[in-house]
């Protein structure tokens, strides 16, 4: 379903160390802040980063505000999906709003540069191809899966105009 | 089986039996974004098909952020902010009206039993008023201004039950800050946080806000108190509040005895690094920051007031920084004298709103000072300089610091 290097962080990645207010200040858009990425707490990242890198984390990924570039900015360096042991629900709604695929399974023995896949086999799964280990991923919901499969809440919209229940 | 009153509200507002773990679909009663989060969601608007605002008069934008705005870009994001909202007969809260989640409360919008949601993390801040509040992102606030709805998943409850009242010299920021102590910055990640007990009638309505709001920090998804008499007081009305039942269900039980609750302070970076102030107590300081929608009320203002007062004024070489949260915080401090206290002071006051909170506007900490403010987040380069270090703590903690010069435990100026 996916695949890609995994690009490891610590615990209670906050928002603005994924973009800072400052930088929103200037622009919005997710092409000119993707220069910017994670620069407050690794300032080689965005320099590094490449489309289909897999962003890892501890507990309380995504905390502080609900800022949405947060997600968009992820997306905008071509990362599809995060994998963390928890969220901040700001973080987490807003991701699935977009389209990332927040993944909640534990990461702790995923190490930086690892090749990492994500299965969907009897429910979602990581799989690590450089330690040969899998993890079972927290399910997601049914209306939080419909939203993701659509690519986000836009072409959810477009299609639906309001919520399908 | 029994309902928590976060169980209640959504049940009432998706016509579901909504029980914690179950998603749901539920009716938005208020809505606000914010000059941050509003630019982003007329975006995502248009990107939807957006067309027309299915009900605007439950709509409202705060320009709070960037109040003034700082920049010709700022001032442009204002004023698409405007157009779209005169477009759509939709309330502008104007640069100088306040901050949103104070203007949210002072203007009715959030009522006992409500579901409101802003397109900002500090809107738990409505829990306070015995109402469901809680933060939504941008495309969030896209669909509800296409359909009127939003989607949750409706939370475990954590029950904190308060007991007794606060000595003199505590208030009611270091009870949230103990709470964050206690239970860390995930503690309460995807759960509602309700509070109980015989402390809650000690607190004003005021009190309870710093509470609520504060309860994002620990993760929570909203932070609601029961309706009682101080609620009916400051809504100048009765009203039907929603109580839990007997029997509902808490994941987690919390006591914490107002009584004992002690001066307490974040150390940077990291709300959730709390001591007691005293054991900061002789750090320098170079900036002291009131203000903010979690310690920028007439209240807050009085007592960090006193406190400078009581200690002589403001120690050499401390900038003291004034934001009041709203026009009618400034007009009461104003017409009582506060204000000009706060001018005799040498205070720097700035115009009502978000200030330099988030270090978009206002006065931003130079290199490596050290700030102490009654704001609710600490992190690095939160105020817009990622060398400045910031404490959080109560307005008298932070009026102690401005007298001293450095952390120093309010307990020492008797008012
Ligand atoms: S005062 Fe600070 S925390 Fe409150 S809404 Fe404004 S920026 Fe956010």
């Amino acid at each position: 379903m996916l695949s890609g290097r995994a690009r490891v962080f610590g615990d209670d990645i906050n928002t603005d160390y994924i973009i800072t207010s400052r930088r929103k200040r200037e622009s919005l858009d997710p092409q000119v802040l993707r220069n910017y990425l994670f620069e407050e707490v690794d300032p080689a990242f965005a320099a590094t980063v490449e489309p289909g890198d897999l962003i890892v984390a501890g507990k309380n990924f995504g905390c502080g505000s609900a800022m949405e570039v947060a997600v968009t900015v992820v997306l905008g360096a071509g990362i599809r999906a995060v994998l963390a042991r928890s969220f901040s629900r700001t973080y987490y709604r807003n991701a699935v709003n977009n389209g990332l695929l927040p993944l909640i399974c534990d990461t702790s023995q995923i190490r930086e540069g690892d090749r990492l896949e994500v299965v969907d086999e009897n429910g979602l799964r990581v799989r690590n191809l450089t330690t040969g280990e899998t993890t079972a991923a927290e399910q997601v919901p049914q209306i939080m899966m419909e939203i993701l499969e659509c690519g986000g809440l836009v072409p959810y919209f477009r299609r639906h105009h309001d919520f399908k229940v | 089986m029994g309902k928590t009153i976060t169980e209640k509200i959504l049940a009432e507002k998706s016509g579901r039996d909504a029980r914690a773990g179950d998603v749901v679909v539920c009716h938005v009663d208020s809505a606000m974004g914010n000059d941050g989060s509003t630019p982003m969601a007329l975006d995502y608007f248009d990107a939807m098909g957006g067309g027309k605002v299915f009900d605007p008069a439950r709509l409202v934008f705060a320009l709070d952020h960037y109040s003034p705005p700082p920049s010709v870009k700022t001032t442009q994001l204002h004023k698409r902010i405007r157009d779209f909202a005169a477009a759509h007969a939709i309330e502008v809260w104007d640069v100088g009206d306040g901050i949103g989640h104070q203007l949210m409360i002072e203007s009715g919008r959030v009522t006992p039993g409500s579901l409101v949601v802003g397109a900002d993390s500090h809107s738990v801040t409505y829990g306070a008023m015995n109402a469901f509040g809680t933060g939504i992102g941008s495309s969030d606030l896209a669909a509800v201004m296409i359909c009127g709805r939003v989607w949750l998943r409706v939370p475990e409850t954590i029950r904190v039950t308060l007991r007794g009242s606060l000595s003199r010299g505590v208030f009611p920021k270091d009870i949230a800050l103990a709470m964050a102590g206690i239970l860390g910055a995930d503690g309460a990640a995807y759960c509602a946080l309700e509070f109980s007990g015989d402390g809650v009638a000690s607190l004003e309505l005021e009190d309870r806000l710093v509470l609520s709001n504060l309860t994002v920090e620990m993760g929570a998804k909203n932070g609601v108190f029961p309706g009682d008499e101080a609620t009916a007081k400051y809504l100048g009305r009765e009203f039907q509040p929603i109580s839990s039942d007997r029997g509902a269900r808490y994941v987690r039980e919390i006591e914490l005895d107002l009584d004992r609750v002690t001066p307490k302070i974040a150390l940077p970076h990291h709300v959730d690094h709390v001591v007691e102030v005293g054991e900061a107590a002789g750090t320098a300081v170079q900036m002291v920051y009131l203000g903010t929608c979690t310690g920028g009320r007439v209240r807050d203002f009085h007592q960090a007031r006193d406190v400078i007062k009581a200690g002589g004024g403001v120690a050499p070489g401390v900038q003291l920084v004034v934001t009041p949260s709203s026009r009618t915080v400034l007009d009461t401090l104003t017409r009582d004298g506060t204000l000009g206290d706060f001018i005799a002071m040498g205070a720097v006051i700035v115009t009502p709103g978000c200030g330099s909170c988030c270090g978009t506007c206002g006065s931003i900490p130079g290199d490596n000072v050290n700030v102490i403010s009654t704001a609710n987040r600490n992190f690095k380069g939160r105020m817009g300089n990622s060398s400045a270090s910031i404490y959080l703590a109560s307005p008298a903690s932070c009026a102690a610091a401005a007298v001293t010069g450095k952390i120093a435990d309010p307990r020492e100026f008797p008012c």
